[in-house]
């Protein structure tokens, strides 16, 4: 096992929220500082403390770490950049537009999309500009650009007077305007990443099934851009002696299969493995231990931990239940277990009686494995978010493409390869299961975020305002808004891990979805190792860890909250799925 | 050459993508407009989030804005306000325009041209 070794100047770590890429990232430098040479480590993950983690007082330039001689780092936030931004674009006109206008394009800059775009404004101020970081040897980023913003940003209408010409208008790269970098600049940092003697990529996964999809998912795209030098980093692989635990044998297990079934493309990269950790990765000495991990001392006892005192799921059905009718859906971030928690809600309540219709975007695994024999009651119909967004795209560039010209036509078929537009079109299928909801329950395992039902909104509203002939949305989709704000018809749950980034990613959802107007009815937080009952010492002192955040979405964040636990066996059945029913309290 | 331009409303994508469904008025618009550079109108969309310095710097549009954000999109022909809240169809585009309406197909890849007096691809410059 160990961390990536480098031999290029640039080192950018990219992967889901929460698999360790700062991490990495600050063990990685603290081994090339260790042998002498000096390194940076730039991040941008407004997640962690960074501070706490390297013990120094971290800014935008760069700061010696006191504790690791050659070592720097600087922190960007890229949502302060954000919204730095969204000022500089917007206060000018405070006071000289009306207040509704203001908020309007506010709105506009508020999304993932503009986050996105003001990191990568921070990553090219040092990657495009050699003199920025000459007195090091290396520098390291703890996220990257994805495949979708590199590409916008290398098509020419995102430069030239394209954007507001008439055949032009709008796009999804209205915040570019505001850039502060030339597009020399730009292309020079896109020509560095694709440099394989000068940057290397890594991509960084858990050994667990989605994380590797997605991470085989980025390695295609990047490839696709000419960014080829690129190695693969498993962070987290548990290796417990078999027959002590059931959940430690479990894990480990599941890990292997993982391991074992991972697409072939990325099994052919270079491959860095780092074990499961139980201490929160904070403090120098901690992270030492991701680069010499058999020094570190596992401990010989369980810890003995109170969980805290939490409803259980069981108890939440019997609150979802008590409406009669309407529709829940489960938000979250990749991997945190929607599908399960969608699908375990489903069958209690067809269990209880009443008629319940679940739709679910899972791919491969597929809903007809989460639940092997059919429940009655219960009907279980799937969207193929791939199929869906093939369709949309391909009427919209039927309808809209004959009008424009190649330029425009680039541009338009890459702003339909962005992520809003997957999640319009799986909520265009979903609307008609919505409409079901008014006499059963429908349950969804997800939903658009705030900004995007902000700027559907916005768009519905124009239309009806503005069309003088109604065009063919249907009833139901016209519905949809004004449903998933009605508490009484639609209830959000969000679900998340106990772990430092997964909360801070639905913290952000839900302030996404508050400034929508919904407010989310409860928070899951799955497979906790605290509520798992296992005696394996890491697991166990790992699970002691997740009290700070259980205990923070419980009493701050959620209206009500409820624990599941991570299961011996997989949550797959109606008979798996109803193990999540009950917590086991150690 | 008249000049015409479209104060429209803060929206990430002019063709209504970002919509759930395809605006079929904007996309019989973009073409009309098509139609208008090719009888020389200089033409001008300009959106709240991206050109919010025309909106700020013409008074008459603030005052419409200020009177309500449907009054938007606003046409404005020449530095005149000619409609507001909707989205003229070809017609009347030609009749504010002053133009004899005729049944021309737009050339489908025509980039607009703010060249003057010479349309694109006529060779004359």
């Amino acid at each position: 096992m160990s961390i990536p070794t480098v031999n290029t100047r640039h080192l950018f770590f990219t992967g889901k929220g929460g698999v360790g890429k700062t991490s990495l990232s600050c063990a990685t430098g603290i081994a090339l500082a260790e042998s002498g040479r000096r390194v940076l480590i730039v991040s941008t993950d407004p997640a962690s403390n960074l501070d706490e983690v390297l013990g120094a007082n971290l800014s935008s330039i760069p700061t010696p770490i006191p504790e690791v001689p050659g070592l720097f780092a600087l922190n960007i936030d890229p949502e302060a950049s954000a919204h730095a931004y969204r000022e500089r674009m917007v206060s000018p006109y405070r006071g000289i537009l009306p207040p509704a206008a203001i908020a309007s394009m506010e709105e506009q800059f508020s999304g993932a999309c503009t986050v996105e775009i003001a990191a990568f404004d921070e990553f090219s101020a040092l990657l495009g500009d050699p003199e920025k970081t000459q007195d090091f040897d290396h520098v390291i980023f703890d996220t990257a650009p994805t495949g979708h913003t590199l590409r916008l940003l290398s098509l020419p209408s995102a430069w030239n007077g394209f954007i507001e010409s008439s055949t032009g208008g709008a796009s999804c790269l209205g915040p570019l305007a505001g850039l502060e970098k030339q597009r020399s600049l730009y292309a020079a940092t896109v020509a560095q990443l694709a440099d394989a003697q000068k940057t290397t990529v890594v991509l960084v996964s858990r050994p667990e099934t989605s994380a590797l999809r997605e991470a085989e998912r980025t390695r295609g795209e990047l490839a696709d851009l000419g960014i080829a030098n690129q190695v693969l980093a498993i962070n987290g692989l548990f290796q417990a002696k078999p027959g002590n635990d059931a959940i430690a044998d479990a894990m480990t297990q599941r890990a292997n299969e993982a391991l074992e079934s991972m697409p072939e493309s990325l099994a052919a990269l270079p491959r860095y493995v780092t074990p499961f950790v139980a201490l929160g990765m904070v403090g120098i000495a901690a992270l030492r231990g991701l680069i010499e991990p058999d020094a570190h001392a596992t401990p010989a006892t369980p810890s003995v931990a109170n969980t805290p005192e939490l409803p259980t799921f069981n108890s939440l059905v019997n609150d979802l239940e008590k409406g009669g009718h309407g529709v829940i859906m489960t938000m979250g971030k990749g991997g945190v277990g929607k599908t399960t928690v969608a699908a375990a809600i489903a069958v209690a309540l067809a269990q209880r009686g009443h008629p319940v219709l679940l739709s679910t975007t899972d791919p491969a695994a597929h809903v007809a494995v989460t639940i092997e024999n059919p429940v009655p009651n219960l009907s279980v119909s799937r969207i193929d978010p791939v199929a869906e967004v093939e369709r949309y795209r391909q009427e919209i560039v039927e309808k809209t493409g004959k009008n424009l010209d190649a330029n425009g036509l680039a541009m338009l078929e890459e702003d339909l390869l962005s992520p809003c537009t997957e999640e319009i079109a799986v909520f265009r299928a979903f609307a008609q299961t919505v409409d079901a909801g008014k006499t059963g329950f429908v349950v969804l395992d997800t939903a658009p975020t705030g900004h995007t039902i902000l700027l559907l909104d916005a768009a519905e509203a124009y239309h009806r305002e503005v069309m003088r002939v109604q065009g063919d949305m249907p009833e139901s989709v016209r519905q949809l808004l004004p449903r998933l704000r009605d508490p009484a018809y639609t209830r959000v749950i969000i679900t998340t891990l106990a772990e430092a980034t997964p909360v801070h990613e639905a913290e952000r959802l839900q302030q996404d979805l508050a400034r929508a107007g919904i407010k989310p009815y409860a928070w899951v937080i799955n497979q906790s190792l605290l509520a798992s009952g296992t005696h394996d010492p890491l697991l166990s002192e790992r699970g002691r860890y997740e009290i700070p955040f259980i205990r923070k979405v419980a009493e701050e964040l959620s209206p009500r909250c409820a624990l599941i636990p991570w299961l011996a066996e997989p949550p797959i059945g109606a008979k798996g799925l109803t193990g999540i029913m009950h917590t086991h309290i150690s | 050459m008249k000049k015409l331009e479209i104060y429209e409303p803060a929206m990430c994508c002019s063709t209504g993508v970002c919509g759930v469904d395809v605006d079929p008025v904007l996309v019989q618009f973009v073409g009309d407009l098509q139609w208008l550079t090719e009888q020389d109108v200089e033409v001008a969309r300009l959106n709240l989030s991206q050109a919010p310095q025309a909106f700020a710097s013409n008074p008459d549009v603030v005052k419409e804005m200020e009177a309500g954000m449907d009054r938007l999109p606003i046409m404005v022909v020449d530095g005149h306000i000619v409609s507001t809240g909707v989205y003229l169809s070809r017609d009347q585009l030609a009749t504010k325009l002053g133009l004899a309406e005729t049944q021309a197909n737009p050339k489908p890849h025509i980039k607009v041209s703010e060249s003057g007096c010479c349309k694109p691809k006529s060779g004359c410059c």
